[in-house]
């Protein structure tokens, strides 16, 4: 019989090339640039959680800042309640609240709020979830209704201005965990967190993908009806996958406001959600690395492009999207077949470049 | 004794259209029987009712006397031991050969087990039997995408005895296929017959007389004869709406 061959797989080694950049960079980079690439970071796991439901499930969210965003406030809340001390948050005061909202006050527990960070986009995402994928709403249908999502959060975030601080968002934040936040060593203790963070979140999402589940979302991708006829409840699965893309993108946010030190309704809305598709993308969807690869790069190209051509950069920026989908349909990870298609015009033995090809395809 | 597989006057019903039109019969254990009938006719119609992708308007289907199927969902009706293929081949081309019949032996479809557990040797073992039994073996590893139309049949047919059911439901699985590759295709169905039942539905006339122990001759939504393939086919009226016309071989 024959054996599997061993092939090195190429998403892998840009894993870990990813992994020990961003690990040495605070060595040789300012701190600003540090702070930078932890933001980017916080996208990259983003681009996990959705690489796991669209590349590999192949539904399509284009509402995930809403989980994103969820996170976030959660963290946010918990932060603006230390800043603030023993008095009400300044926003509040402004809006004429005179007393600490009632859901507002467990959030003053750290403990609370980071389990909140997970807990709520989870819950929501099950909900959603379990509403539209058991009465088989899917397609574009889905990703209409994801999208309405993120407009709706957005909406109820500024509206209730005196809960959330309207279009201002939470901000203004001095102090995690009793540290300040404006402090190196902070700085760089969260950015550290961040990098386990994504690194644990990598392992965890292709753990999953080498198992049997990670094989029927791969089915489910490819044909939904079949899996419901061999016998698994398909439903179950897809809101499984995206409760827990949701919780991924959870803790993306709580990172992401924690070196930020802001979050507003516009960075739940329509653009950076779909922003968020781009980057798995480009990056190459169904690789897990290619899409961390897809957000660093994005986010790093639109702020070189941004501090050098601060005019023109959005068009930049489009540009590079669409010569990656026309030219690049597998994304930037599909750069590793050029080797592949190089060898195979000079050499003659066809069948072991098909087999390449062949593991191409279907990785994708 | 109850037979494995009971409709009871079941209709269906699309719109204004019936497309099945009070339709009962039987199917015992280890019997394969056929579908036959013209274009149009209502045999995959009841075949997707079998498997819970249609909905019947009135009367019952049951299952092995007890499980009545024409209420169930889908992937419940095929954990009952109900096989399908569709018409059109359709396995998984995003994961290799192998792992198709891994999902498909799988006998535990939790969110848990299918993340933690693998599968048994004996289940292994056995995977590799089928595959053996479908000559593709040597070809575990490679993805789908390379196989031919027919192998892609074949892998499906892999695929549900994998899954070990008790009723296997067939639409056109020699459809496409070459004479040499549907003579192979009948002897796997004839191998498969010792382990369970098997409806199939096709067109091709020589596979059914070759492989069928009875046949079920559909028109127009209602069932026109029952019986032996010698028998139905010296039914004059059988002859006339569908044998006679000589062009569905």
């Amino acid at each position: 019989m024959e054996k599997k061959k061993w092939r090195p797989d190429v998403t892998i080694v840009l894993a870990l090339v990813i992994f020990l950049f961003l690990a040495t960079t605070p060595f040789y980079l300012s701190m600003f640039r540090v702070s930078l690439l932890g933001k980017y970071m916080c996208y990259a796991i983003v681009a996990l959680g959705l690489d796991m439901i669209w590349g590999y499930t192949g539904i399509l969210s284009l509402g995930h800042g809403v989980y994103f965003g969820l996170g976030a406030y959660c963290m946010a809340m918990y932060l603006k309640l230390e800043a603030s001390g023993s008095s009400l948050p300044d926003f509040m005061t402004w809006s004429g609240v005179s007393e600490l909202p009632l859901f507002w006050k467990p959030f003053g527990n750290p403990v609370f709020a980071m389990v909140m960070v997970i807990g709520v986009p989870v819950i929501l995402a099950v909900i959603i979830g379990y509403l539209t994928f058991l009465n088989r709403i899917r397609g574009v249908y889905f990703s209409i209704l994801s999208q309405a999502m993120a407009m709706i959060l957005s909406v109820l975030l500024i509206g209730s201005q005196e809960y959330t601080g309207g279009s201002n968002g939470l901000t203004n934040f001095t102090t995690i965990f009793g540290k300040s936040l404006s402090s190196p060593s902070t700085k760089l203790a969260l950015y550290y967190a961040t990098l386990i963070a994504l690194i644990l979140i990598f392992c965890v999402c292709r753990f999953l993908i080498s198992r049997r589940i990670g094989k029927i979302f791969i089915a489910i991708r490819d044909s939904e009806n079949r899996v419901r006829f061999t016998g698994y409840n398909t439903a179950v699965y897809k809101v499984f996958v995206y409760g827990l893309s949701a919780a991924i993108a959870g803790i993306a946010g709580a990172l992401y406001v924690s070196q930020v030190g802001i979050i507003t309704p516009a960075d739940v809305n329509i653009t950076p959600s779909v922003e968020m598709i781009i980057w798995v993308a480009i990056g190459g969807k169904g690789t897990l690395a290619g899409p961390m690869l897809g957000a660093l790069l994005v986010n790093g190209l639109k702020t070189a492009a941004s501090e050098n051509f601060p005019e023109l950069w959005s068009y930049f920026l489009g540009f590079v999207f669409i010569f990656v989908i026309l030219f690049m349909p597998g994304g930037l990870v599909s750069l590793r077949e050029l080797p592949g298609r190089i060898a195979r015009k000079f050499s003659s033995k066809k069948a072991e470049e098909d087999e390449l090809n062949d593991a191409f395809i279907a990785d994708r | 004794m109850t037979p494995l597989l009971q409709i009871d006057d079941v209709s269906i019903q699309f719109g204004d259209f019936k497309a099945i039109n009070h339709v009962s019969t039987t199917v015992g254990d280890h019997e394969i029987r056929f579908f036959i009938g013209p274009n149009g006719a209502g045999k995959t119609t009841i075949l997707d009712a079998i498997c819970g992708k249609n909905h019947v308007s009135s009367g019952r289907i049951i299952y092995k006397g007890e499980y009545e199927v024409s209420k169930m969902k889908e992937h419940v009706i095929s954990n009952l031991g109900i096989g399908r293929k569709f018409q059109a081949p359709s396995v998984f081309n995003g994961i290799t050969i192998g792992e198709n019949m891994e999902l498909a032996a799988a006998r535990k479809h939790t969110l848990y087990s299918t993340t933690f557990h693998t599968l048994s040797k004996a289940k292994q073992e056995y995977i590799d039997y089928c595959l053996e039994f479908v000559g593709l073996i040597d070809k575990r590893f490679k993805y789908p995408t390379r196989l031919s139309h027919g192998e892609k049949q074949w892998l499906e047919i892999g695929m549900l005895m994998a899954a070990r059911p008790e009723l296997m439901l067939l639409d056109e699985p020699v459809a496409g296929m070459g004479r040499r590759e549907t003579e192979k295709t009948a002897e796997l169905l004839k191998k498969i017959k010792k382990e369970c039942s098997i409806i199939v539905v096709e067109h091709d006339m020589q596979f059914a007389k070759e492989v069928s122990d009875s046949v079920t001759v559909f028109h127009e939504g209602h069932i026109l004869d029952e019986g032996t393939m010698d028998s139905v086919s010296k039914n004059q009226t059988v002859i006339d709406v569908y044998l006679g016309r000589g062009g569905e071989k």
